[in-house]
């Protein structure tokens, strides 16, 4: 880490970048940090207690100002810069990546071509905790299933904080603002807030790179996560992507092959 | 009360492509092919415009069924549009299950213009499962929640 924040100054130093992203020490756990200036840098942190993803702040150039800037970053932040990048939602030159590779050392990443790389040697690895949640609900019956989520989206106060912290949902106008027609009703209800996440979920197909950072941001503790990660998980076969995986040649649902194989049009 | 104790008559919204399923229907019209009247009919541009939240809007609707249908592979009007739809419905279907959502009354077909007599198939086949599953009571107590729940409570 002090290699990183050595890093960081000496970028600060040498007036390569005017804003570095990362995370402090909050008051539970850490939060997102916007350093401006090598003194402020030595508070920088990044560890397994990092939970939110900061490359949500990528899109956002109200934030982030004209001149280039640096993230301090964990790898799940990184699988998003670089689903980011195949979207065209940043140019090169425009960021520069730090980050800590597993054995402590310090990682600078300029480019799209080099977190893909990057990324190729660390793949997204499911905790237990979610495979045993998702095998559960994977082996419940349908009826089952249903009122588990039911349950679950019951409990939903439509907040949106799912799609404040994704770093994918970078809409301007999201399909839950859109009045005419109103696909989904804004309060909340049993049935709206499933057709949320379903949409959210959908919206998510083959780009979500399973950060979990909407789960995280969940203040009512829907695994909501699971959604696009089962469904990814289902797809692999067929689209030969696996979850996490980025493809750079386009999101599994805007592009196709004639030769997609399924079993259930008849 | 009365509601139960008549005959269940299943109710099917089929979303169907201008270019191939809506003509085929239209063949076994023309043929005079006798086929069930649970099914309305909504015509969309390509299978491509048919969104999914469409579906789930229908279920919510009163639906106990859906169709979706349109051109075959390689035969679409708009040269893509159908594979592009076949990616979205193995996505979602996978998306349903995993959701607890009954995939067993969403029927996904490929009907074109001159097939008159399978669209009949079709939909009396889809009539005869639904009929079998019987209404879809579970997602549409769900839809009506704020109406029949709340005032209870």
């Amino acid at each position: 880490m002090n290699e990183l924040i050595a890093k960081v100054k000496s970028m600060f130093a040498d007036d390569v970048v005017k804003l570095v992203v990362g995370f402090e020490k909050g008051n539970r756990g850490a939060r997102p940090f916007f350093c401006k200036s090598a003194e402020e840098a030595d508070k920088l942190i990044l560890d397994e207690h990092c939970p939110n993803n900061v490359a949500v702040y990528l899109t956002k150039k109200e934030l982030l100002g004209d001149g280039k800037v640096a993230f301090v970053v964990n790898t799940a932040a990184l699988r998003s810069a670089l689903e980011l990048s195949v979207e065209n939602q940043w140019k090169e030159g425009r960021f520069v990546f730090l980050t800590l590779n597993p054995g402590g050392e310090a990682v600078q990443l300029e480019n799209a071509e080099a977190i893909a790389a990057y990324l190729q040697e660390h793949p997204l690895a499911v905790n237990d905790e979610d495979r045993q949640l998702l095998d559960s609900i994977r082996s419940m019956t349908p009826a089952e299933r249903w009122k588990y989520w039911t349950y679950e989206m019951s409990k939903c106060i439509k907040c949106y904080a799912c799609r404040a912290a994704c770093p994918l949902c970078y809409c301007t106008k999201c399909i839950v603002e859109e009045n005419r027609p109103q696909w989904i009703q804004p309060w909340s209800a049993p049935l709206s807030n499933i057709e949320w996440q379903i949409n959210r979920a959908m919206h998510q197909a083959g780009r979500c790179t399973g950060c979990g950072a909407c789960k995280e941001a969940c203040p009512v503790g829907i695994p909501i996560h699971l959604l696009t990660l089962s469904m990814m998980e289902d797809a692999m076969d067929v689209f030969g992507q696996k979850p996490g995986e980025v493809n750079a040649n386009g999101n599994m649902l805007s592009t196709f092959r004639v030769e997609d194989k399924e079993d259930f049009i008849r | 009360m009365t509601e139960e104790m008549k005959e269940f008559e299943p109710r099917i919204v089929a979303f169907v492509c201008n270019w191939c399923t809506y003509a085929g229907a239209d063949l076994t019209g023309t043929s005079r092919i006798k086929y069930a009247t649970n099914v309305e009919i909504v015509r969309f541009p390509c299978t491509g415009r048919i969104d999914f939240m469409l579906l789930l809007k229908a279920f919510a609707g009163g639906a106990d069924g859906v169709i979706v249908s349109g051109c075959h592979p390689n035969d679409c009007h708009y040269t893509s549009g159908n594979f592009h739809a076949r990616r979205r419905w193995m996505v979602f279907r996978k998306l349903l299950d995993f959701m607890g959502i009954d995939i067993r009354r969403i029927r996904f077909a490929w009907v074109s213009a001159a097939e008159g007599a399978k669209w009949a198939d079709v939909v009396t086949e889809t009539v005869g499962t639904i009929r079998e599953l019987g209404a879809y009571k579970e997602y549409k107590k769900v839809a009506d929640y704020l109406e029949q729940e709340v005032p209870n409570e």
